[in-house]
């Protein structure tokens, strides 16, 4: 039974939930007065012991992160938000922002302190307006109250904090194209090493974390580190705490809901989400954004090896905790905890070239094998759509996408090729009927 | 007549100076306040104008320019609509939505209807998938639509009174 928690959502719904004083009248600040008061390094520990999985979608431990700040250098250091949401099917960090932007100004007072910033910029997408009020106002707001400024929270320590705004490009969400965007240029991903943790933003150590990762550091701080993680039932696979859980498309209840880490797949889509639309069967599940491999209903857990998953060894992959480690373990990635829903009235074909045509639109054309491939894929699927196609060109589809895997500065291209060919293998024979009779055995929309 | 801000933008110029180490940091949020003051666009004369504040090449500037979405090197509508058409919002209904915009407005995407209000668009995922079908309208998000809804915003847009 899916049990929700309200740590990060609590104010949700409420009037003025934004508002400062809202927040406060409930314990809001405490973590940043807590946090102040301890040690650099006691504060990174708290949040080690949380074991918070970055929430933007590589999973990497925020902690960890934090410790590859170096201690003490000549330079400034610069926390930086990833706020630049537009993973599709993602739509969870915009909730935080528009309505408890307090919680994550709070994170980030903690965050900065941690790791001897001073300055920290939220790069949010340019097209999430109210967001971008929200938090212009929660800083003013703070700032007077003289949480931020010359001395935060009335500590010895200046924290400054500045919206920055993108332009419309999903690649900046990416967290070395994010530094290039932030720094005035074209927003293309950067070799790495140097990681940003050396050489960020403007040369600087820097760290990039997601929106709901820092807001998950507030909420680590308050309660202790170990008691977050202890809430999640990934625990053992160090993945600790609370996080929001989207799920959209074919469902009857879409919408973002709070729980601890742990979930499956099953209690969101026909608890959480209330079940199909229509009470049609389900054609499969796309995890967690766009670049998360769909999964099928009738997949199961087949992770022999491995006895972290001999609970599950042999059940359905919608009865396994959605986790970082556990969905890498069955061959998709957890991404942003964002399931897109698809019953049996989608047709998968055209689900695939909709996700290619995202793909191909956001391609940042910095490395061929991804400009190019993207753009091969949506042509070759645009031919398969419209019955034009050969079956040597499905094989092309193939080959196309394992030529962008592994072959480019960022992950973007895998994040490409990874749906594509799994689309390919779980539903070849929608794509061969699409060339050999036209499609005429398949839906052929998306709508129910 | 060459580019140049207003002393409210030149305030704002200033303000947004302020808040990074140096001058190119400024190019993005500098280019959104040029364009907003330039009639929705960006044109030679606005990158001539960052380049010089900002003491940037000009090809830096509409490298820049060319890169993001949400910079027109064209001109563009009093108003802009934009349908999402990624996937959470064409399994519900995104396709019906983009229809009954250009059928409402008699135009295609990318295109601006004949009197200049409107330009009509289609979005990749603006992080409103549990809200699908949506649109945007300028810097409003409508959300749940259906057609008929669309056509109701579209009314209200071509009654308000804005030249």
């Amino acid at each position: 039974m899916a049990r929700l928690t309200n740590y990060i959502t609590k104010n949700y719904g409420k009037e003025r939930s934004f508002d400062l004083d809202v927040y406060e009248s409930d314990g809001g600040y405490g973590a940043a007065r807590k946090a102040l008061a301890m040690s650099r390094e006691a504060v990174i520990g708290e949040v080690k012991a949380a074991h918070i999985r970055g929430r933007g979608g590589a999973g990497f431990d925020c902690g960890m992160k934090w410790s590859f700040m170096p201690k003490e250098s000549a330079k400034p250091h610069y926390l930086v938000v990833n706020a630049d949401e537009g993973e599709p099917g993602t739509f969870k960090d915009r909730t935080i922002m528009e309505q408890n932007p307090h919680l994550l100004i709070e994170g980030c007072i903690i965050g900065a302190y941690a790791i001897g910033a001073r300055d920290v910029y939220i790069y949010v997408r340019h097209e999430l307006h109210l967001a971008k009020a929200r938090l212009w106002a929660a800083i003013e707001q703070a700032t007077k109250r003289g949480y931020l400024g010359e001395r935060a929270m009335g500590h010895p320590y200046p924290i400054r904090v500045y919206v920055h705004t993108g332009a419309g490009a999903y690649i900046c969400g990416e967290e070395t194209a994010l530094l290039e965007s932030l720094e005035g240029k074209r927003g293309e991903p950067r070799l790495k090493p140097p990681f940003p943790a050396q050489a960020g933003a403007f040369g600087c150590p820097t760290s990039v974390n997601n929106v709901e990762t820092i807001s998950a550091v507030a909420l680590a701080i308050e309660m202790g580190g170990d008691a977050f993680s202890q809430l999640s039932s990934l625990h053992g696979f160090n993945d600790g705490g609370v996080r929001l859980f989207g799920v959209s498309g074919h469902v009857k209840r879409p919408g973002v809901y709070e729980a601890a880490v742990g979930l499956t797949l099953r209690e969101l889509i026909y608890e959480l989400g209330g079940g199909i639309l229509g009470d049609r069967a389900l054609l499969g599940v796309i995890p967690g954004g766009s670049s998360c491999p769909i999964l099928l209903p009738n997949e199961t857990v087949d992770v022999p090896n491995d006895p972290r998953f001999a609970a599950w060894q042999g059940k359905n992959v919608l009865d396994l905790p959605m986790g970082v480690d556990t969905f890498r373990g069955v061959g998709t990635m957890l991404g942003t905890c964002c399931a897109i829903v698809l019953s049996d009235a989608a047709d998968p074909v055209v689900a695939c070239r909709n996700l290619m045509q995202f793909y191909k639109h956001e391609s940042c054309g910095q490395c061929t094998p991804c400009r190019e491939g993207c753009g091969w894929l949506d042509r070759i699927l645009d031919k398969i759509v419209n019955g034009k196609a050969s079956m040597a060109e499905l094989n092309l589809v193939s080959e196309v996408a394992s030529n962008i895997s592994g072959n480019t500065i960022c992950a973007f291209g895998d994040g490409a090729a990874g749906p594509m060919l799994a689309f390919v293998q779980k539903f070849r024979k929608s794509f061969e009927d699409y060339i050999l009779t036209g499609g005429q055995n398949q839906t052929r929309r998306l709508v129910p | 007549m060459a580019f140049s801000l207003d002393t409210e933008q030149e305030r704002q110029f200033s303000e947004i100076l302020s808040r990074y180490p140096n001058k190119q940091a400024a190019c993005i949020p500098v280019l959104h306040l040029c364009q907003a003051a330039n009639k929705k666009s960006i044109d030679d004369d606005v990158i001539r104008f960052v380049a010089s504040r900002l003491e940037l090449s000009s090809a830096h500037v509409l490298g820049v320019v060319t890169f993001y979405s949400q910079f027109n090197t064209v001109a563009t509508g009093r108003h802009e609509i934009w349908v999402c058409r990624t996937l959470s919002c064409a399994l519900r209904g995104a396709d019906a939505l983009l229809a009954t915009c250009e059928k409402k407005l008699g135009i295609h995407v990318g295109e601006t209807s004949s009197d200049g209000k409107v330009t009509l668009r289609t979005a990749e995922c603006l992080a409103s998938c549990g809200t699908a079908p949506m649109i945007q309208v300028d810097q409003q998000y409508y959300e749940n639509l259906l057609p008929a809804d669309v056509e109701r915003i579209i009314d209200e847009l071509r009654n308000r009174d804005d030249g």
